[in-house]
Order: structure tokens, then C-alpha cells, then sequence
């Protein structure tokens, strides 16, 4: 025990002393490390998430279809841009670290995060550093609004490029209300360790009461148990639920309807944009899917030409069928270019600078990308585009009447 | 340099190791203390590192409460993180709710800190009695079992504050706000939009004051007590010790710390999930005791300090990042516990002391 | 009938768990170490056997072979190069050297696999059998079935082998094992390999029944499994295979019954009853102190 303590003592002042002198260097240099094509008179564009853990993979989407659209913008000549993006592991804490990054870097313009929590998080900072932030795809309200309870308070100066979850939720619900053929007594399965997915889930359900559905059975899944959902499945069956509302991630749907199937047990599923994927996992049969009804802005299988190009762009550079995360960054990208270009930004303007204009710009342009045409914000950071119904048929989204 | 220090009689409390190793963790901190506050105040530290001061701060307090636990008393805690929790949200509650009557950030801050670990210091208690009742793998699984079921019941609890007052719901979210209110805590969402109110120089002072409460309980009666009964249960016994009692006021006192803790890191920050408080986080914090040494409250500061600061260090690194934080922790384990490097490292401490000492 | 169909759910679901908590119970038994790698052991070896059927186009059985035979050689590989210098360490170095392995593995796989999810591709037929309204799935007979032949097959390894017998001799008493000239070191590579092993199988369970394939897909079962070792006593292996059915059960009815949002704090809350009452879990051994 006496010698163990004594090396490690040694071995821990050397590491302290190592610490100390990074962290004098880093303090009076900051960090150095550019993003790609970090070259002097590009406009710098931080943003965060989750690079490494179980939510990894919606932040390599973001990071490398930001990249992509960064790249093309850069080589069209014009307005120049740099990319750092910083991983934060879907930590609160890790995006204030990453945000610290960031700044030390001299961001100008950011994506701010890819998920919600952490985005709650930097969403303040990016208030009181006054730096422009549009995120691509983190949903919930307490990252526009200060009081997200009453969606009161707005920041002002971060926007959002995705749907709120509210809105999602809502808009399923009054789809369903319509379309009762889709089905009369509704079942919900959704994550409740989840923002995202118990964000959406609480706003469908009160507007499903205020629209007259019925829901027969509500199931959750966490974390700890988000592979076996024989239980809940078979107790939305026990119920005559002819409705199957799937808030949630695709993962977990693919899960469900294998489980489904398994059990010889067919509603009709409906999703929301998180279930866009689902058709590009690798080895899932895709025909679990048929029939599956989803709320998305954007469809990796569209014809036009902007979506065909991309998503060729990124399957050479991902070998992975790019989804909604993705999109939403590539047009997060293009739309912070275009209000540059079109508010006379330049990359000698410092961050709040930049910022004062950007906000200008986002709440009065019009904005055409791969998720939706003439996308507008509202001068709280909300985004106004319309989520399209798609139903998968085939193997293919087909767009339905909404 | 070793002529010059035999002449020169040194005090007391450098002389005696049992005081040396309080001086050694005192003067640390002081000194990081001293020097970060320059470096701020001149504008020399980035702001990832000030942004990192909280958080370390926190994770040192809640580290030693830690060591503690399986250092001093012996046991293997796998739910550390609960307690942080626990003071965490109970923090954030407190403060969200006074915001309206204390106007003082730092007056509210203190509150909901005590608040925070007073709360820990009650669930150390309920959680004690059935903990220490076990031994070995099968309390660290209790502890393990403890940690999940109070993140469970965070990740259910809803409670709104609004002009009537307070609303709380559990599993179903059935509170209603009037325009206005406030929702303290949102099930898994947590809590959002809370004030950050913590501050660096709170939490160095938080550090000082769980040090202080750790060295009075080593080298008291109780610590003498507490380090028999882990070192041999039975012996102890017979002497008279009450083993039970004597490692209750451990525990206690741990998650008492950790529940200060949590509520530093919980002000500092405008969102908290439940999810941050689970398994990881636990072992996380297990891994700075270990790192740092058992019982050896330095090392564990040094150990915080080192772990917390590693992988944003190797963010150039990009997507090698974390396998290089995995490779460099198996090493470091391999490398401490390595009979020649060991060998010869003491060989030299044994050479430079036989030189300072003449 | 309800009552029937989770009971059996249950069962499936539990007999996953019993697989995973033999090899960490057998490691335990033998090392006296919690090997929190185990459970990204499974995760590799969810991935082979993934990387076999899809890519390679191998039946389910070879695939399962390869899957064993890697996980074998990554198991005594890990044990070799990161646990067998600790063997004179204090047993919190070599957990957190496990842990250290568990980040490891995890990270590799981002890396070399990305971190999107892969969907295991069904490899047992839909359907069942069906009597009176209840039907039990083909995976899930199969997934009880192979559980209770690995019960029986370890059993039998143990208790009737020399090999097996040495191995309980070093569980016993190390010191007294190396006097009797068994070589110690060589046991528990066995353990290790064996442990692995039945990771491998236990993947290719957990992957049919839940077909996605992620870096950190072993985190969940991992804890689950070292839940369910010390619910039956750790270091007992019919306590693993008791302790792994009963959590799968409890978890199920909890969810049907209870609530789904407070299944793992139930889960958990029956666990601290078990332990309170019999300290060291259900089939473990008590040991009394000399003085």
C-alpha cells in the first residue's frame, strides 16, 4: 500500500506538471486546430455533438453532410466558410466544453448542437456571446426560448432548422383526426427517457384529447430497456389498438416492427420524422415496413434533383444513405450562406456583428433546401415548413395527401 | 538545495506525514486557486478551460466523498452519481422556486447547496442502512441497484411551481401550470432553463470545506474506528468498535459531499437530464479514486484534474479521441501496478530522499 | 393465458441473461474479478457473426462458430495482455482496468464499424407453436432450449472433467491449486476463453430476438447479466443460470403489470430485497469468517 501510494504520487505530479504547462499553452494560445479548409478569409462556423457514444451517430450525419455542404459552397468560389466541429458526447456538460472550443477557435456563426439537451445547454451562452446558432435538428423548445414552458423568452438569436417536437406532435395528431382510416383506437409506444420522443408524445396526446382520438394504451421503453417490447406490444393488441403512434428514433421502430411481426400483430404504423431511416439500416428487411405512415420533411428517395445529388454526395463519402439529421445540416449550411451573401457578411466582421445581420436576414428570407420549399422563421427562431405525409410503399416513400 | 533544507528546521506540520499529506492537498488547491483567478482576471485562460472549472470542482468533491467510501472505510460504492443527483435536482428545485423571493444569486446559491446536500445526506442514510447491512461484490451491487432506481424515479417525477404553489406528479405527467409557471422538474427532460448561478470560487471553497471535513474524520477517533474495521472487521469488533455505526457516518458524510457537489454542477448549467447522473458517471468517479490512490486525498484531486482535462486535451485527435482516453487509462493501471517500473521508482525516491536528508 | 405467454417471454428473455452471467460468474469464481468487458464482448461478437451472415453469406451454424471462435481468442486475448499483469494488483485496479478495455472495445468498433446501427438479419423462421390461444415463438423455444443445453454441457464440464475439476480447485484456493500442480494461469485463460465463448452464443440469442447492431450494444446486457450473477449468488453457476431466468421473468411481468416506466427501478428494488434477505444471493456460498 506505502509503495503503491509513493508511485503513484510520482506518477501523478508528472502528469499534473504535463497538465499544467498544456494548460498554460493552451490558455495563452488557443487552441490552433482548424476544420477542414480552415484558410484565412473563410466566415468560421463552429458546432457541436455527439461524435462518440450511443448517440454517435446522429452527430457523424450532421458533421459530415455540414462538411459536404461547406465543401461545395467553397468551391463554387464566392464567400468562403470553415467547419470545427467538436464532439460532445450528448452532454450537457460536454457542449459547454465544446462551445469553450469553439470560441477559443473564433467562431463566427454556429450550428450550435445536434441534440436537444445539450443544446439547452449552449443556448444561453450563445445569447449573452451574442453569436448567430441555427441548429439542424435540435427539436425542443428550450433551445429557441429561455422559459420554455410557456414559449416565452425567445434568445432571439438561435434558430432551429427542424420542426419543434410540439409541432410534430400536434401535426400528428391532427393528420389522425382526418384520416381515420388510418385507424380509430390509437396505441402509443414512445422513449420516456427521451426528450425528443416524450416531448412529442405529451403535445400529441393533449391535442389528441382537444381532437376527440381515442388512445387505448400508452407504453414507454427507456434506455436500460429499449430491445424487448413484447410487452407493450402485446398489451396495444389486448387493447384493440388498430393504431400504431411511434414517436421515436428509427432503431427502436425497426425493433418493433420485427417484433410485431413476429407476433403476428399488423397496425397501422405511424412515425415521425425520426423514423425517416428506416428503410436504409443496413440488413433490415424492408418489407416490415411497408405501409408505415411518417411525418418527414425530407426523403432520401425524392426524384429532385438537389436531393439526388446529395445523396449520391454522401454515400460517397459515408457509405451510408444519408437521413432528416443530415438534411437538416446540409440546409443549415446553405441557409447561413445564402443570409450571408445576402446581408453583405464578410469574414473580417466579428461574431456579433455577423450575428446582428444573420438575425435580420433569418427572420424575413425564404429559404429552398432538400427539407422543404419556401421555409421561412419566425423572429423567435422557430422554423414554419410543412412536415409532408409520406406512407412507404414498396420499399419507397410515396408522398399522400395531407 | 538538500544542504540548505537540513539547517533550517522545519514546522511541524511538514515534518509529520499525516500533516504533510493535509498541507500538500491544501497548498494545491490554493494554488490553482491563485494562479486560475490571475489567468482569468487577465484574460490568459481559454474558455474551454473556464468552462471546465465548475465541473472539475464538482467532480473533485464528489471524488472525495468517494474516497471516502472505498478508501478510507473500504467499501465499493457503484452509485456515487445517485447522490449527486439527488443534490442536484433538489438545488435546481430550490433555486428555481426562490428566484421570485431571494434576489442574492450567491445567497440562493449557498441555500440550494445546502439544501442539496443535506437531501444527499438523507437518501445516504435511507440507502445506508440496508448497504452496510452486505460485504464486498454483494454491496457494490446494492449501490449499483440504488443508482438505477433513484435515476428511474428522477426520470419520473414532474413538479411545476406556478402563483398556486407547487404541482407534483409521478410516472404521468398530469401538472398543470398556470401562464406563467414554471416546470422544475420535467421527467426526463429534467430540469431546463435554470439560472447558472455557480461559481468557480464556490467551488473551490466547497473543495476546502469537504477536505477539512474529510482529514477531521480520518484522524479522528471515528476515522481510527472506521480504517480498523476495514482493515480487520472482527478484530475491531472485539475491541468494542461499532462497525455499523462507525461506517453510516462515512457513507453519510460521502453522499452528503456528493450531494454539495451535484448541486454546484447543477446551477452551472441551464438544462440538467436525469440520464447525466447513471452507471457512467459512477464509474467515472470511482475511476479518479482509484486513479488517485486509495485514501490519498491529493491523488484524487490530481487524479479529477488529470481524467477531467485528458480528453479535451486529445480533441485534436478527432475521432481517436476516446479509443486513446481507453488506451491511455489500461496503461496507466498496468503501468502503476508494474512490479519493475514500481521497483524502480522507489529506488529513486529512495536515492533523492537519502539526498535531501544528508 | 396472458399470464402464460409473459411468464414464457419471460423466459426467453432471461435465458439471454443466464448466458451472459455464466461467463461473468465463471470469471468471478475464478479470478475474483468483475470483468465489466464482458459485456462488449457480446457486442464483437454480435458483430461477427452479423459481418458472417450478411456479408460472407454463411449459414447461421458456421457463423456462429466464427462468432465463438473470435470471441474465444478476444477473451483470453484481453485476459493475457490487460488482466494478467494485474494478478498481483488490488482487484479495484484490475476493474478498472476493465473498464478501460470496456471503452476500448467500444471505440474500436465506432471506428472500424461505424456507429449506425446494423440490422441483424432474421435467421429463425416466424411462427410457433400454438395450443388454446397461447403461442410460443420458435426463438424463443430455441433461445430457452440452447440455454439449458449450455447449462447442462457446463455442468458436466465442471463437475465431470479434470480439466473442470481443476478449475474448481483454483476457484477454491489458489495457493493450494499450484501445490497440487495445477497451472493456474492456464485455468483461468480456460475460464476466460469459456466465458467468451458463451458471449459469442449469448450474441447471436440477443441478436435474433432484438436485431440491431450498435457499438454499445453490450453495455445494457452486460449489467444485466452481472445483476442477474450476483442475484443468484456470483461465482455460482446454477446461481447465474436461476439469478438470469428470475430478472428476465421479473423484468417482464414488471413492465405488464407494473408500469413500463418503473420496470428497471422494480427490477432493481427485488434485487436489494434478495440480497437483504439472503446476503449472498440466492445460490450463493456463505462464507463464515475465522477469527
Amino acid at each position: 500500500m506505502k509503495k503503491e501510494g509513493m508511485f503513484k504520487k510520482a506518477l501523478s505530479m508528472a502528469l499534473a506538471a504535463a497538465m499544467t504547462v498544456s494548460l498554460a499553452a493552451c490558455g495563452s494560445a488557443p487552441a490552433a486546430q482548424g476544420g477542414s479548409g480552415a484558410s484565412a478569409g473563410a466566415i468560421k462556423i463552429g458546432a457541436s455533438g455527439p461524435l462518440t457514444g450511443p448517440a454517435a451517430v446522429y452527430g457523424n450525419a450532421v458533421k459530415a453532410a455540414a462538411e459536404m455542404a461547406v465543401e461545395e459552397i467553397n468551391a463554387k468560389g464566392g464567400l468562403q466558410f470553415a467547419l470545427d466541429f467538436e464532439d460532445d458526447t450528448h452532454d450537457a456538460e460536454k457542449a459547454v466544453t465544446a462551445y469553450g472550443v469553439l470560441k477559443d477557435w473564433g467562431m463566427q456563426v454556429s450550428l450550435a448542437t445536434v441534440t436537444s439537451a445539450p443544446g439547452a445547454a449552449v443556448a444561453p451562452m450563445y445569447k449573452d456571446d451574442h453569436i448567430f446558432a441555427i441548429t439542424p435538428s435540435g427539436s425542443s423548445l428550450a433551445i429557441i426560448y429561455a422559459d420554455p414552458d410557456n414559449a416565452a423568452n425567445p434568445y432571439g438569436n438561435v434558430f432551429q432548422m427542424c420542426f419543434t417536437d410540439p409541432n410534430q406532435g400536434v401535426a400528428s395528431a391532427d393528420y389522425l383526426k382526418v384520416h381515420t382510416e388510418l385507424g380509430t383506437k390509437i396505441a402509443v409506444i414512445y422513449k420516456n427517457d427521451d426528450n425528443y420522443s416524450s416531448g412529442i408524445f405529451a403535445k400529441f396526446k393533449s391535442q389528441a384529447d382537444a381532437n376527440g382520438l381515442e388512445i387505448v394504451y400508452e407504453g414507454t421503453f427507456d434506455d436500460s430497456n429499449a430491445s424487448d417490447f413484447t410487452v407493450q406490444l402485446k398489451k396495444a393488441q389486448d387493447a384493440g389498438a388498430d393504431l400504431l403512434f411511434l414517436p421515436i428514433y428509427y432503431d427502436p421502430a425497426s425493433l418493433i416492427l420485427t417484433q410485431a411481426n413476429q407476433m403476428g400483430y399488423a397496425p397501422t404504423v405511424f412515425g415521425v420524422d425520426g423514423m425517416d431511416g428506416i428503410l436504409t439500416l443496413e440488413g433490415f428487411d424492408t418489407s416490415l415496413a411497408e405501409g408505415v405512415y411518417l411525418l418527414t420533411p425530407f426523403s432520401a428517395d425524392a426524384t429532385d434533383d438537389l436531393t439526388k445529388n446529395f445523396t449520391a454526395n454522401y454515400q460517397a463519402k459515408m457509405s451510408d444513405i444519408p437521413n432528416q439529421f443530415a438534411a437538416d445540416a446540409y440546409d443549415c449550411v446553405y441557409a447561413i450562406a445564402q443570409a450571408c451573401e445576402a446581408a453583405g457578411v464578410t469574414a473580417d466582421m466579428s461574431a456579433s456583428e455577423i450575428c446582428d445581420k444573420l438575425v435580420g436576414q433569418f427572420s424575413s428570407m425564404t429559404f429552398n433546401g432538400l427539407t422543404g420549399q419556401n421555409v421561412t422563421w419566425s423572429g423567435s427562431g422557430e422554423v414554419s415548413k410543412s412536415p409532408k405525409a409520406v406512407v412507404i410503399k414498396n420499399g419507397v416513400y410515396v408522398g399522400v395527401e395531407g | 538545495m538538500g544542504a540548505e533544507k537540513k539547517k533550517i528546521k522545519l514546522p511541524v506540520f511538514l515534518t509529520k506525514p499525516r500533516y504533510r499529506s493535509r498541507v500538500a492537498s491544501f497548498s494545491i488547491i490554493l494554488a490553482g486557486w491563485l494562479i486560475l483567478e490571475i489567468m482569468m482576471h487577465t484574460g490568459n485562460l481559454s474558455s474551454l478551460f473556464t468552462s471546465l472549472l465548475v465541473p472539475v470542482c464538482c467532480y473533485i468533491v464528489a471524488a472525495i466523498g468517494l474516497n471516502l467510501n472505498v478508501g478510507i472505510s473500504g467499501e465499493l460504492n457503484l452509485g456515487q452519481a445517485c447522490f449527486m443527483s439527488v443534490g442536484a435536482f433538489t438545488a435546481v428545485c430550490l433555486s428555481g422556486s426562490m428566484a421570485g423571493s431571494v434576489s442574492s444569486p450567491l445567497l440562493r446559491l449557498i441555500l440550494a447547496m445546502v439544501a442539496g446536500a443535506v437531501a444527499a445526506a438523507f437518501f445516504g442514510l435511507i440507502i445506508g442502512i440496508p448497504v452496510l447491512k452486505l460485504e464486498g461484490d454483494y454491496l457494490a451491487i446494492v449501490t449499483l441497484a440504488f443508482g438505477q432506481i433513484i435515476k428511474s424515479l428522477i426520470t419520473n417525477m414532474y413538479l411545476g411551481f406556478d402563483a398556486a404553489g407547487f404541482h407534483f406528479s409521478f410516472v404521468d405527467n398530469k401538472v398543470e401550470l398556470q401562464p406563467g409557471g414554471k416546470m422544475l422538474l420535467n421527467g426526463p427532460m429534467g430540469a431546463t432553463g435554470t439560472e447558472r448561478i455557480s461559481t468557480f470560487s464556490a467551488g473551490v471553497v466547497l473543495i476546502l470545506i469537504s477536505l477539512i471535513v474529510v482529514f477531521h474524520l480520518m484522524y479522528s477517533r471515528s476515522g481510527r474506528a472506521i480504517m480498523a474495521a476495514r482493515d480487520n472487521r472482527i478484530a475491531a469488533e472485539s475491541v468494542g468498535i461499532e462497525i455499523f455505526r462507525t461506517k453510516m457516518l462515512a457513507f453519510i458524510v460521502s453522499s452528503c459531499l456528493a450531494g454539495a457537489a451535484g448541486a454546484l454542477y447543477g446551477l452551472n448549467y441551464s438544462t440538467l437530464v436525469p440520464a447525466k447522473f447513471d452507471f457512467n458517471t459512477s464509474i467515472l468517479l470511482l475511476v479518479y479514486v482509484v486513479l488517485g490512490g486509495l485514501g490519498n486525498m491529493t491523488g484524487t484531486i490530481i487524479a479529477t484534474v488529470v481524467l477531467v482535462l485528458l480528453p479535451e486535451l486529445l480533441r485534436s485527435m478527432q475521432d481517436y479521441r476516446m479509443l486513446i482516453y481507453a488506451i491511455v487509462l489500461i496503461l496507466i493501471m498496468l503501468l502503476t501496478n508494474n512490479e519493475t517500473i514500481r521497483t524502480w521508482t522507489m529506488r529513486i525516491t529512495r536515492k533523492l530522499r537519502r539526498q535531501t536528508n544528508g | 393465458m396472458d399470464f402464460l405467454s409473459y411468464l414464457i417471454n419471460g423466459l426467453g428473455l432471461g435465458s439471454v441473461y443466464a448466458i451472459i452471467a455464466l461467463g461473468y460468474t465463471m470469471v468471478y469464481g475464478i479470478a475474483k474479478m468483475l470483468n465489466f468487458a464482458h459485456g462488449d464482448v457480446i457486442m464483437i461478437g454480435a458483430y461477427v457473426a452479423f459481418f458472417a451472415i450478411s456479408d460472407m453469406g454463411l449459414p447461421l451454424l458456421p457463423a456462429i462458430l466464427l462468432s465463438v471462435a473470435v470471441c474465444t481468442v478476444l477473451g483470453v486475448l484481453i485476459e493475457r495482455l490487460a488482466y494478467k499483469p494485474l494478478r498481483s494488483a488490488s482487484a479495484l485496479s484490475v476493474l478498472i482496468t476493465a473498464i478501460g478495455v470496456s471503452y476500448f472495445l467500444q471505440n474500436a468498433a465506432q471506428l472500424l464499424w461505424s456507429s449506425s446501427t446494423k440490422v441483424f438479419p432474421s435467421v429463425i423462421a416466424n411462427g410457433g407453436i400454438s395450443s388454446g390461444g397461447l403461442t410460443v415463438s420458435w426463438l424463443t423455444l430455441i433461445t430457452i432450449g440452447v440455454c439449458i443445453l449450455v447449462m447442462i454441457c457446463l455442468s458436466l464440464f465442471i463437475n465431470r472433467t479434470k480439466t473442470g475439476r481443476a478449475m474448481r480447485a483454483c476457484s477454491e484456493d489458489k495457493g493450494a491449486s499450484t501445490l497440487m500442480g495445477i497451472n493456474v494461469n492456464r485455468m483461468i485463460s480456460i475460464t476466460f476463453a469459456i466465458g467468451s465463448g458463451l458471449a459469442a452464443i449469448a450474441s447471436v440469442l440477443l441478436c435474433a430476438a432484438y436485431p440491431s447492431v450498435y457499438p454499445t450494444l453490450g453495455a445494457m446486457p452486460g449489467i444485466k447479466a452481472f445483476t442477474a450473477a450476483v442475484f443468484g449468488g456470483i461465482g455460482s453457476i446454477p446461481g447465474a443460470f436461476l439469478g438470469g431466468l428470475l430478472l428476465g421473468v421479473i423484468e417482464i411481468f414488471a413492465k405488464a403489470y407494473i408500469s413500463t416506466q418503473l420496470s428497471d427501478a422494480i427490477v432493481f428494488a427485488v434485487l436489494i430485497l434478495v440480497l437483504l434477505i439472503k446476503p449472498t444471493g440466492l445460490l450463493g456460498k456463505r462464507i463464515r469468517e475465522k477469527v
